[in-house]
C-alpha cells in the first residue's frame, strides 16, 4: 500500500512538476473520490454531505485527512471551470493553488475562477467527527487524546468501529485505557448486537463516571402506554398505583382520545357564562351560582339538553380506566438491554449514595474546620477566661479586612497571604489588647454587662467598617495554587481551599495545646483563670496576663478571619454571620476545653450539611434546624459534650 | 418605681396613690397624647404630620417592650435577648388579618364584576394568589388557618408569643441555662425564627413579610391622619395599662421574690421558692406583652418582614433598657422614647452633619457607631442609666450600703462570683 | 425515737473524689445535733444533698413520718417541705429591705400566681415584728439588708430561718463573726427552737458546741466517725487521732 502511493506520488510528481501552469492531476484517486461527489460538496448543504465525509472518511487513502481538515478550514476550492478541487490561500491579488493530492503547488491563479467551498458549522461538525478517526491514530499522543475528547463530547456510530481499530495499537497504557472505556461506553450506544451491548452495560456495574450514567440514562427512558392489550416487551402497569394514579390513568385515556375529557371548574364556569341568557342559565338564577354544587347541577342541566359535554363522575373514570391496559415501554433499547441498564444504574445509584455520603462527611468536615476557626478564638476569650466578647465576630471581620487591604498592596497572591496573616493577628491582637484595657477590664465577673458592652462595640465596629470600605463584598483572593479542587472520583472532590482551611484548623489546634501546656505564657494564664488571688501573690501580674490572653484570643480570630475571608465574601456583616454559631461550638462542647470545642464545631458542621442534605434546596432552613436542634441539645447537656464525657468516665 | 422598699405600713390607700411615680407617670402619658391628639392632622390643628404621629404612636409601643424587657431583665436577672422576637410575632399576628381582610375586600370587588358570581373557593384562591403570587405560591400554608378572623388572630397576638415563650421558658429554665448562655440561647432562638422567616416557603412571605398593614379593611374612608390617632391613643392605653400591671406587679411581694432571683437565685430556692416557675411566669407574660405591643407598631409601621426579627433587635431594646435605667420602669420607658427618637432623627437625615475641614461627619453613618460608643460608656460609666440622673435629681440617692453591691444595676453580679 | 430526717448509705462523688462515703445519719423530730468534723470532712455536702443541691449517687434520704424521699425533690420542694438551711457566710437579699427579707421568709404559699395576690395581712405584719424583735432588728426594719454589719446579717439570716417555721433547721457555722454575747443568744434561739423541732449545727467552735450542750456527730472523710455525747467523741482514740494527727 504504502508503496504504490509513493509509486504514485512519484508519478504525479514527474507529470505536474515541469512548472506547467493549470496543470493539475485529476486522475489521482482522493481528486476522483471528490468529483464523483462533487455535486452535494458544492451544494454544502448539511442533509446531503454525508455520503461525501463517509466516501472520504472510509477510502482510506492517505491525503483523506489532508482534504478533510483543508475543507473544514474553508481553503478548498474548486475550478469553475474544470470542476476540478484544490487547495488554495490568497496572495498577491491571486489565489495561490495547491494540488489536493500531494499539496504540490501548482501556482498563483486568477481568484475568479476559483470558487471557495464555504462549509457551514453543521457541515464543519460532520467533517470533524468523520476526522476522529485519523487522529485516533496520530503519532502524538495529544491529538490521540484530543480525539478521544471530541467523541466523548460528540459521538457518532462511526466512532465505534474507529475507535475499535485504534485500541490495537495504542502504546500509550492511559490512553489505551481511556479508549477500552470509551469503546464500551459506545458499544452501549451504537453496537447493534444486544449480547455485546449486555456485556458492556454490565462491565460498568459500580462506576461512578458521570460519563456511564449519561449514556445509560437515556436507554432506561420508558413510556407508559395505554391499548386493550399489552404488547410483549412491555411492562405492565397497574393503574391506581404510585406509579400510575388513577387520574393519571385517566388522563393518558384522554390524551389518547379513549375516554371523554375531564370537565374541571373552570370549563364549567366559562360554559355557563357562554350560556347566560339574561339572569339565567338553564333556567336557574345566575345570581344562585357562587357554590361549586350549584354551578355543576347547573351544568348538568345544560349537558342534559346537550350544549355542553357530560360530565365525568368518579364512576366514569374508574370503568374506563378498568377497561384498559396499561404498560410501560422502554422507548430508546429493547426490554433485556434497558432492564440491565436500570439494573446496573440502581447499582450504580448506591454507590453514588455511598460517595455522596463520603462527599458529604468531607464537606461536613470542611464546615466544622471553618466554624473551628471561628470559635478557636472565643474558646480562649471565653472558654478559658469567661469573658464573653460579643464583638468576636468583628474581629474576624477585621482579620478579613486586613487580608484585603494588604492586597491592595502586595499584588502577589502568595505573598500578601503570607504577609496577611501575621498583620491580621497584629492588628486584631492590638484591637484586642485596647478592648480588654478599655472595656472588659472594668467589667470582669459581670457577664452580662460585658456581653452588652462588647455589643455595643461589635455595633459600633460593624458601622466603623461599612463607613470606610462600604457595603459591598470585598475580595480577598486565594493564590492560584489554592484554586481548583482534589478530585478523587466523579463525586468526591475537595477544594485545595477547604484543605487548607482544615490544615490551618489543625495548626491552631497545635498552636493553643502548645501555648496553653508548654510555654510560660500558657501555665500563667492557667494558674490566673483558676485563682487570681494566688497566681498574683506568686509573682504574676494578673492584668498582664489577661490583657495578653485576650489579646492573643483576639488575634488568632484575626488570622480565622483571613482564612474565612479566602472561603467566603469580605463585608461588614461577615463576623455576625459567624458569632451566633462560634458561641454555639464553644457551649456545646464544653466551655474551657479545647477538644470540646473541636468536638463541638464537627457536631455543628456535620449537624449543618446533615440537615441541608435533607432538603438542599434550602441553606436558610437548615440553618434553622440546626440551630433549634442546638438549642434543645444545650437544655439537655447544658455543660456540653465534653463535661458530660468526663462525668460519665468518672462516674 | 423610684422606691418600692417603702412597702412599710400596711395602708390601704389606692395603689397609684401609694405609688407616686405611677401617678406622674400617668399624667404625663396622657398630657403627652392629649397635646399629640391637640397637634396632629387627626382631630386638631394639624401643626404635626400624621407620619409624626406614627413615629411617637410607635415609640409608644417600643416603650411598652421595653417595660417589659426591665421586667424580665431588670427585675428578674434573665438579660433575654429574644424579645423582640416575640415583638415581631405580635406584629406578624395581626398583620395576616389586616392582609387577609383588605386583599378580601379588594378581590371580592374585583370579581364583582364577573359574569357568575364568585364561590368562596376563588375568593380564597384570588386572594391567596395575590398574596403569595410574591414567593410564586398561590395556596394558603396551614398557618394562615384562621386568618380570616379578628378575633382569633388577635388570640394568636397573645398566643403564639406566649406558647413559644412557654416552651423556650420551660426547657431552658428546667436545665438550670442561666446568664450569658441563656443570652446567647435566647439569641440563637431570634436567629432561628428570622432565618426561619426569612424562607420564602414559611407561608410569611419570606424577606417581602407583610405589607399593607396601615391601611385598616373597610376603613379605606377614614383618612390616614385620623387612624394614626386611633392607633396612637392605643398605644398611650396599651403603654398605661402596662405600667399599670407591672407597678403592681414589682410593688408587691412577687417583686420582691423576682429581684431577690436576680440577686441570687439559689438561696430563694432554699426559701422554698420554685425559681424555675417565676422565670417562666414572667419570661411568659412579658412575651405576650411584647406580643401585644408589636400588634400596635406594626399597623402603624405598615411593613414587617423578618429583618425585623433579627437579633440586633432585640439587642437594641437590652440597649434602651439600660441606658433609661434598669430595674425602673420608668427608666425602660425613658430609655425606649429617648433612644429611639434619637436614632429617628439621626438615620432620618434630619441632623445637621458636622464638618472637621478634612472629613464631614454624616450622621446617617456615624450615628450608629456613636450609639454603640455611647452605650459602652453607659455600661461603664453610668450602669444606672437615665433613671440614675433622675434618682439624683429627686434626691433620692441610694443609701451608703456596706455589703455587696448588688442590685439591678450590677444585675449579673453576684457575691460569690465577686469573690471568686 | 420516731425519725424526722433518716440519711443511710449516701456516697457521693465528685470528679473521682469521694466526698461523702457511705454516710449514715438519724434525726428525731425536736432533738439539737452537733456536726463537727476536720475540714474537708463533708460537712457542707451533707447539707447540700440534704436540702437537695446535690444529688447523691448512691443511697436514700428519707423525710417525716411518711418517710418520703427527698432525693427526687428540687430544693425549693423541699425547702417547702419543713427544711430550713442557713449559710456559712450569710446570704440575705441586700438589696432589700429587712422587712422584705423577712416577709420572703415567712411561711406562705410560695407559688407565683399566689404571691402575685400576696398582700401581707396584720397576722403576717405581726409575725415579721416579733422576729425582728427576737434577732434585735426591730429598729432596722425599713433598712436595707446591704447597710447591716455583718452580725446583723447572721441575726437576719437566723429569723429568715425561723420565718420559714422549719421542721428541721440546718445551721452552717451560726456564731461566726459573732460578739461572745451575741453567740450567747444565738445559743438561746437554737436551743429554743429545738425544743419544736429538729436542729442541726455544724461548728467549728467546740465551746459553742458544749454550750449546746447536745449529741454530737463526728464526720470525718465523708463518713460518720464517732456519734454521742461531747465528752464521749472528745474522748474517742479515733476522733483525736483525726484532729490533732498523729
Amino acid at each position: 500500500m504504502t508503496l504504490s502511493i509513493c509509486r504514485a506520488l512519484l508519478a504525479l510528481l514527474l507529470f505536474v512538476a515541469p512548472g506547467l501552469l493549470q496543470a493539475q492531476s485529476s486522475d489521482a484517486p482522493v481528486q476522483k473520490l471528490l468529483q464523483a461527489h462533487a455535486e452535494v460538496i458544492q451544494k454544502s448543504s448539511r442533509k446531503t454531505i454525508g455520503p461525501a465525509i463517509d466516501a472520504l472518511a472510509q477510502s482510506g487513502l492517505p491525503e483523506a485527512q489532508t482534504v478533510l481538515e483543508q475543507w473544514q478550514a474553508k481553503d478548498m476550492w474548486f475550478n469553475r471551470d474544470t470542476g476540478l478541487f484544490v487547495f488554495a490561500s490568497k496572495a498577491d491579488g491571486g489565489l495561490r493553488v495547491f494540488d489536493i493530492s500531494d499539496g504540490a503547488e501548482i501556482g498563483v491563479v486568477d481568484k475568479k475562477n476559483y470558487k471557495q467551498l464555504k462549509p457551514n458549522s453543521g457541515i464543519r461538525g460532520l467533517i470533524a467527527s468523520a476526522l476522529v478517526q485519523f487522529q485516533l491514530n496520530d503519532p502524538d499522543p495529544l491529538n490521540r487524546s484530543a480525539a478521544l475528547t471530541a467523541i466523548e463530547r460528540d459521538a457518532e456510530p462511526s466512532h465505534l468501529s474507529a475507535l475499535r481499530g485504534a485500541i490495537a495499537g495504542e502504546q500509550d497504557p492511559d490512553l489505551r485505557a481511556r479508549k477500552n472505556r470509551l469503546e464500551r461506553l459506545l458499544t452501549i450506544r451504537f453496537d447493534d448486537d444486544a449480547a455485546a451491548r449486555l456485556a458492556a452495560i454490565d462491565s460498568f456495574a459500580g462506576d461512578l463516571g458521570v460519563d456511564v450514567r449519561a449514556t445509560l440514562n437515556p436507554l432506561v427512558t420508558s413510556e407508559i402506554k395505554v391499548s386493550d392489550t399489552v404488547p410483549d416487551g412491555a411492562v405492565t402497569i397497574k393503574a391506581g398505583s404510585d406509579e400510575l394514579t388513577q387520574k393519571q390513568a385517566y388522563d393518558l385515556l384522554v390524551e389518547n382520545g379513549l375516554a371523554p375529557a375531564l370537565v374541571d371548574d373552570g370549563t364549567i364556569k366559562e360554559t355557563l357564562i357562554s350560556n347566560i341568557d339574561g339572569d339565567r342559565v338553564a333556567g336557574v338564577q345566575v345570581a344562585s351560582l357562587d357554590e361549586d354544587a350549584a354551578r355543576q347541577a347547573a351544568y348538568q342541566l345544560l349537558a342534559d339538553q346537550g350544549l355542553a359535554a357530560p360530565l365525568v363522575t368518579q364512576d366514569d373514570i374508574a370503568e374506563a380506566v378498568q377497561q384498559y391496559k396499561f404498560y410501560r415501554v422502554y422507548t430508546s433499547a429493547p426490554l433485556p438491554v434497558a432492564l440491565a441498564a436500570q439494573a446496573v444504574l440502581d447499582n450504580i445509584e448506591t454507590q453514588v449514595a455511598l460517595n455522596q455520603t463520603a462527599d458529604l462527611v468531607l464537606d461536613a468536615l470542611s464546615l466544622a474546620s471553618i466554624y473551628f476557626l471561628a470559635a478557636i478564638g472565643l474558646a480562649i476569650t471565653f472558654g478559658v477566661m469567661g469573658v464573653i466578647n460579643m464583638a468576636h465576630g468583628e474581629f474576624i471581620m477585621m482579620g478579613a479586612y486586613t487580608g484585603y487591604v494588604v492586597q491592595l498592596f502586595i499584588p502577589d497572591l502568595t505573598l500578601s497571604i503570607i504577609v496577611a496573616i501575621p498583620c491580621a493577628f497584629l492588628v486584631t491582637f492590638g484591637a484586642g489588647v485596647l478592648l480588654e484595657r478599655l472595656v472588659i477590664r472594668w467589667l470582669y465577673h459581670r457577664p452580662l454587662e460585658t456581653l452588652l458592652a462588647t455589643f455595643g462595640v461589635s455595633i459600633a465596629l460593624q458601622q466603623l467598617a461599612k463607613n470606610i470600605f462600604g457595603t459591598q463584598a470585598r475580595p480577598l483572593t486565594a493564590p492560584a495554587w489554592l484554586d481548583g479542587s482534589m478530585v478523587l472520583n466523579d463525586i468526591v472532590s475537595i477544594s485545595y481551599i477547604r484543605i487548607a482551611i482544615f490544615v490551618l484548623a489543625l495548626l491552631f489546634l497545635a498552636l493553643f495545646l502548645i501555648v496553653m501546656n508548654r510555654t510560660r505564657l500558657g501555665l500563667e494564664v492557667r494558674a490566673v483563670t483558676q485563682n487570681p488571688r494566688m497566681a498574683s501573690s506568686m509573682g504574676i501580674n494578673p492584668d498582664r496576663i489577661n490583657m495578653l490572653t485576650f489579646g492573643f484570643g483576639s488575634g488568632i480570630a484575626g488570622i480565622a478571619g483571613v482564612a474565612i475571608g479566602l472561603y467566603a465574601k469580605v463585608t461588614s456583616e461577615m463576623g455576625s454571620d459567624y458569632i451566633v454559631q462560634s458561641f454555639m461550638t464553644v457551649v456545646v462542647g464544653g466551655v474551657g476545653n479545647i477538644w470540646g470545642t473541636l468536638l463541638g464545631a464537627t457536631m455543628v458542621g456535620t449537624l449543618q450539611k446533615g440537615i441541608e442534605w435533607f432538603n438542599p434546596s434550602n441553606t436558610l432552613a437548615a440553618q434553622t434546624y440546626m440551630i433549634l436542634f442546638i438549642i434543645l441539645f444545650i437544655q439537655f447537656r447544658p455543660r456540653g459534650i465534653i463535661a458530660l464525657k468526663g462525668r460519665a468516665a468518672e462516674a | 418605681m423610684v422606691d418600692m422598699t417603702s412597702t412599710a405600713s400596711p395602708m390601704r390607700k389606692p395603689f397609684v396613690l401609694r405609688y407616686p411615680s405611677v401617678a406622674i407617670f400617668l399624667i404625663i402619658l396622657a398630657l403627652f397624647t392629649a397635646t399629640i391628639t391637640v397637634l396632629g392632622e387627626g382631630f386638631g390643628i394639624g401643626l404635626i404630620s400624621t407620619s409624626f404621629v406614627k413615629t411617637l404612636g410607635k415609640t409608644l409601643c417600643l416603650c411598652l417592650a421595653a417595660l417589659a424587657m426591665d421586667l424580665v431583665w431588670g427585675y428578674t436577672g434573665i438579660l433575654s435577648l429574644g424579645h423582640m422576637a416575640f415583638f415581631g410575632i405580635g406584629g406578624y399576628a395581626i398583620g395576616m388579618w389586616l392582609m387577609y381582610a383588605r386583599t378580601e375586600i379588594i378581590v371580592i370587588e374585583s370579581l364583582a364584576s364577573s359574569a357568575l358570581p364568585p364561590t368562596a373557593q376563588e375568593i380564597s384562591d384570588g386572594i391567596a394568589t395575590q398574596i403569595f403570587g410574591v414567593v410564586g405560591a398561590s395556596e394558603f400554608p396551614p398557618i394562615w388557618a384562621v386568618a380570616h378572623s379578628l378575633p382569633l388572630q388577635l388570640a394568636a397576638v397573645v398566643l403564639v408569643p406566649g406558647l413559644l415563650a412557654l416552651v423556650f421558658g420551660w426547657l431552658a429554665f428546667r436545665s438550670r441555662v442561666t446568664g450569658v448562655y441563656l443570652s446567647i440561647l435566647t439569641q440563637a432562638m431570634t436567629l432561628a425564627l428570622s432565618l426561619y422567616l426569612f424562607q420564602n416557603d414559611s407561608g410569611l412571605r419570606g424577606n417581602n413579610g407583610l405589607s399593607g398593614l396601615q391601611n385598616l379593611p373597610g376603613l379605606d374612608s377614614v383618612p390616614q391622619s385620623t387612624v394614626s390617632i386611633l392607633f396612637f391613643w392605643a398605644s398611650a392605653l396599651a403603654l398605661g395599662l402596662g405600667y399599670l400591671v407591672c407597678a403592681w406587679m414589682v410593688s408587691g411581694k412577687f417583686g420582691s421574690v423576682i429581684r431577690a432571683i436576680r440577686d441570687d437565685e439559689s438561696r430563694v430556692r432554699f426559701l422554698g421558692y420554685s425559681v424555675e416557675a417565676y422565670k417562666l411566669f414572667i419570661f411568659t407574660f412579658t412575651a405576650v406583652i411584647c406580643g401585644i405591643a408589636g400588634a400596635l407598631y406594626y399597623p402603624q409601621a405598615g411593613i414587617i418582614n423578618p429583618a425585623e426579627i433579627a437579633p440586633i433587635a432585640s439587642i437594641y431594646l437590652a440597649v434602651w433598657v439600660a441606658i433609661g435605667g434598669r430595674g425602673r420602669l420608668y427608666g425602660a420607658v425613658i430609655g425606649a422614647a429617648f433612644v429611639s427618637l434619637l436614632s429617628t432623627w439621626f438615620t432620618g437625615g434630619q441632623a445637621p452633619d458636622i464638618s472637621l475641614g478634612f472629613y464631614t461627619i454624616q450622621w446617617v453613618d456615624w450615628w450608629t457607631i456613636l450609639l454603640g460608643l455611647s452605650f459602652v460608656a453607659v455600661t461603664l460609666f453610668a450602669p444606672r442609666g437615665i433613671g440614675g440622673l433622675i434618682d439624683k435629681f429627686a434626691e433620692r440617692r441610694a443609701p451608703d450600703r456596706h455589703g455587696a453591691d448588688l442590685g439591678p444595676d450590677l444585675g449579673s453580679l453576684r457575691e460569690k462570683e465577686a469573690d471568686e | 425515737m420516731s425519725t424526722l430526717l433518716e440519711v443511710s448509705g449516701v456516697s457521693v462523688t465528685f470528679d473521682g473524689f469521694k466526698a461523702i462515703n457511705n454516710l449514715t445519719f438519724q434525726i428525731g423530730p425536736a432533738e439539737m445535733r452537733a456536726v463537727i468534723g476536720p475540714n474537708g470532712a463533708g460537712k457542707t455536702t451533707f447539707m447540700d444533698i440534704i436540702t437537695g443541691k446535690t444529688k447523691p449517687d448512691d443511697g436514700h434520704v428519707l423525710w417525716g413520718d411518711k418517710s418520703v424521699s427527698l432525693l427526687s425533690m428540687s430544693e425549693s420542694q423541699i425547702a417547702q417541705a419543713g427544711i430550713g438551711r442557713k449559710f456559712q457566710r450569710p446570704t440575705v437579699f441586700e438589696d432589700q429591705s429587712v422587712r422584705e427579707n423577712l416577709m420572703l421568709a415567712l411561711r406562705n404559699k410560695r407559688g407565683p400566681l399566689a404571691v402575685l395576690r400576696f398582700r401581707a395581712g396584720q397576722s403576717d405584719h405581726q409575725k415579721v415584728a416579733d422576729l425582728a424583735e427576737e434577732i434585735g432588728l426591730q429598729n432596722a426594719l425599713n433598712r436595707k439588708a446591704g447597710e447591716l454589719s455583718h452580725g446583723q446579717k447572721q441575726w437576719l439570716e437566723i429569723g429568715m430561718l425561723l420565718a420559714q417555721d422549719p421542721q428541721l433547721l440546718l445551721v452552717d457555722e451560726p456564731a461566726a463573726g459573732m460578739t461572745p454575747a451575741e453567740r450567747e443568744h444565738t445559743t438561746d434561739i437554737l436551743v429554743a427552737a429545738a425544743k419544736t423541732r429538729a436542729v442541726v449545727v455544724v461548728e467549728h467552735d467546740m465551746e459553742f458546741v458544749r454550750r449546746l450542750n447536745c449529741k454530737v456527730t463526728v464526720l470525718h472523710e465523708g463518713s460518720v466517725l464517732a456519734e454521742g455525747s461531747l465528752d464521749h467523741v472528745t474522748n474517742n482514740d479515733k476522733v483525736i487521732e483525726v484532729y490533732l494527727g498523729r
